[in-house]
């Protein structure tokens, strides 16, 4: 059943699977990154994957290329599972880009913000590829093997916010002000 | 009587059209602590919203390749403070499936006693929260006091209320003590009529009930295509539960329902939450039924195990066995391994590479939350700025799990 499962991706996709295989029962199939999106259509449309359960990277430091992209897919209804992975990035962790899958699956939106954040996989044609767990002014990515777990990220200055008129603090007349001044009663004398 | 604005006309009391921007927390008190909601409301509906996770964000994965094996135990405790035997458990079959073995049977029922018991943990803080943010504080304090019976058995068993890190690979750090039964039976009695007590209260109230029904609404399409799991995605109505769908340990053997919602709406999510806590309390009677009085319940494998300490201290043999284990690390196989087991908010996953050393060279966890959380937007852009507190609260999010 689940070598199958590999089968009809082999001959579905004859030139861009690179390898195969079922280490502990996992079936996986690493594809080339130019045929990412098609092949996770492909399991998609065909093959009932309906969940996209986990998006992820690894880093191999010194490797070319440098990151596997890992995607679990879950087939609710026929009880299937597939690990989807593809190699990108050069050993300097420049190029890492691959095409996203959020239009194919909603959890792919915030799983590649997160690769994104974390291993700087740039996923071409996400709609909001933004830091997710890191803040907009993080220097690097967190779980890069060349990233110290001790770095002290630099100090980050008060952001600029559009579109506010006014913030605190405000003048004296303006807004709450702190401590009344004026007693009711003596409010009717004048 | 007369109408308060007979002297204003009709252009100057038009409200504002452009839309309101709103923010709430991260410091917000129904905001758990932890996340951000940036709101557009046009009146009390909002129009789009932008959730922002990652206020948590305390670098666990990135921890874990420092240490050996073992030592990721505190850290996925720490991920889930609410059930964090689950994710012990969790981690301990991840580690378990690279490296072919199996505990023994006794093991196997303990583990299952304390994950189930750590799912009604995490059931009664959620929906205890979810209660005391629509103003029902009662049944938040019994259902706290529950948890708290349920902590004391986890503090009898591991020594900490809280964070245990009391899996091991290959076992348990230590056997259940000898009232441990008798412990567990008593507790889970007190659970079941604390939650009849709660029902009583929060069931009949029509106030609790209006702002439950048909609030925070989502498609099957959408929580399947979302990533959603646990029982989020079951009061959807698709009966997918890892213990049920993928049986591990003795899920297989023993008697239990998976319940399903059919509006998947907050009520939906809710009750889901508290007929899985009857389930699990039965669970728990089959697996007390079911566990062996004595015999081991540490594999027999001096890979993994450590030796008991009087061969340790008397035998150079012991002494070797353990400075390996303590200072190397137990090795798994070099390779990859994707092991899922049903947490409290649903298919908790441990993604792992090893080289073959005594380090992890990656440990991913797939947190339910972070899925789930994802879908926030989707649930509350409609709704009214109110509804926000019981549809988040009906998610679940822990955010040490979503942030990690």
């Amino acid at each position: 059943m689940a070598k199958a499962l590999l089968q009809l991706i082999k001959l579905e996709f004859p030139d861009a699977v690179l390898e195969t295989h079922s280490q502990h029962g996992d079936d996986t199939v690493v594809v080339e990154p130019g045929a990412w999106k098609a092949v996770a259509r492909f399991c998609k449309e065909q093959l009932a994957m309906e969940m996209l359960a986990d998006l992820t990277c690894v880093d191999f430091l010194h490797r070319e290329p440098r990151f596997d992209v890992v995607a679990h897919l879950h087939s609710l209804s026929k009880g299937q599972r597939l690990r989807l992975k593809a190699r990108v990035g050069d050993p300097e962790g420049e190029h890492a880009e691959i095409e996203s899958v959020s239009e194919l699956w909603g959890s792919a939106n915030w799983a590649e913000r997160e690769a994104w954040d974390m291993f700087g996989v740039v996923f071409t044609g996400h709609p909001d590829l933004r830091r997710i767990l890191t803040y907009p002014e993080f220097v690097g990515h967190a779980l890069r093997k060349d990233y110290p777990a001790d770095r002290i990220q630099p100090l980050v200055p008060y952001r600029e916010v559009d579109n506010i008129e006014k913030l605190p603090p405000f003048d004296q007349h303006e807004g709450m002000s702190f401590g009344r001044q004026t007693h009711l009663a003596s409010r009717g004398d004048d | 009587m007369e109408p308060l604005d007979r002297d204003l006309d009709a252009s100057e009391i038009e409200l504002a059209a452009e839309p309101m921007l709103i923010n709430v927390g991260p410091s917000h008190p129904a905001m758990h602590g932890t996340v951000r909601v940036v709101m557009e409301l046009s009146g009390e509906t909002i129009e789009r919203c932008d959730v922002q996770v990652g206020y948590l964000h305390r670098g666990f994965e990135k921890m874990c390749e420092r240490g050996t094996w073992t030592q990721v135990y505190p850290y996925v405790d720490r991920c889930n403070y609410v059930s964090p035997m689950l994710n012990n458990v969790g981690f301990s079959l991840a580690c378990e499936k690279m490296l072919g073995i199996e505990v023994p049977e006794r093991c196997q029922w303990y583990r299952m006693i304390l994950g189930e018991l750590a799912r009604l943990s995490d059931h009664l803080t959620c929906d205890g929260a979810m209660a005391m943010e629509l103003g029902a504080f009662t049944p938040f304090l019994w259902m706290v006091k529950a948890r708290e019976l349920v902590w004391d058995v986890m503090e009898e068993e591991t020594g900490a209320r809280l964070t245990h890190s009391f899996g091991r690979v290959g076992g348990m750090a230590a056997p259940p003590t000898p009232g441990f039964k008798e412990h567990v039976r008593a507790v889970v009695d007190q659970i079941r009529h604390v939650m009849d007590e709660v029902k009583r209260l929060l069931l009949g109230n029509r106030i609790f009930l209006d702002r439950l029904e048909g609030v925070g609404v989502i498609s099957v399409d959408d929580a399947v295509s979302l990533g959603w799991t646990g029982p989020a995605l079951r009061a959807a109505g698709v009966a997918y539960d890892v213990r049920k769908s993928y049986p591990y340990l003795k899920y297989g053997e023993v008697d239990f329902d998976v319940p399903v919602g059919s509006a998947s709406d907050c009520y939906d999510r809710f009750m889901v939450r508290i007929e899985e806590m009857e389930q699990s309390a039965r669970i728990i009677d089959q697996c007390l039924e079911r566990m062996a009085d004595d015999g081991p319940i540490n594999v027999d494998d001096p890979r993994v195990v450590l030796p008991p300490k009087d061969e340790v201290y008397t035998t150079i043999e012991g002494t070797i066995r353990h400075f390996k284990i303590v200072m190397e690390g137990l090795k798994l196989p070099a390779g990859e391994v994707y092991s899922y087991t049903e947490g409290g908010n649903g298919e908790l996953g441990f993604y792992m590479v090893s080289d073959g050393s005594g380090t992890p060279f990656r440990v991913r966890i797939r947190p339910p939350c972070f899925y789930v959380t994802g879908g926030l937007e989707r649930v509350i852009t409609g709704q009214m700025v109110a509804d926000v507190v019981p549809c988040f609260g009906s998610l679940n999010m822990i955010g040490g799990e979503c942030d990690r």
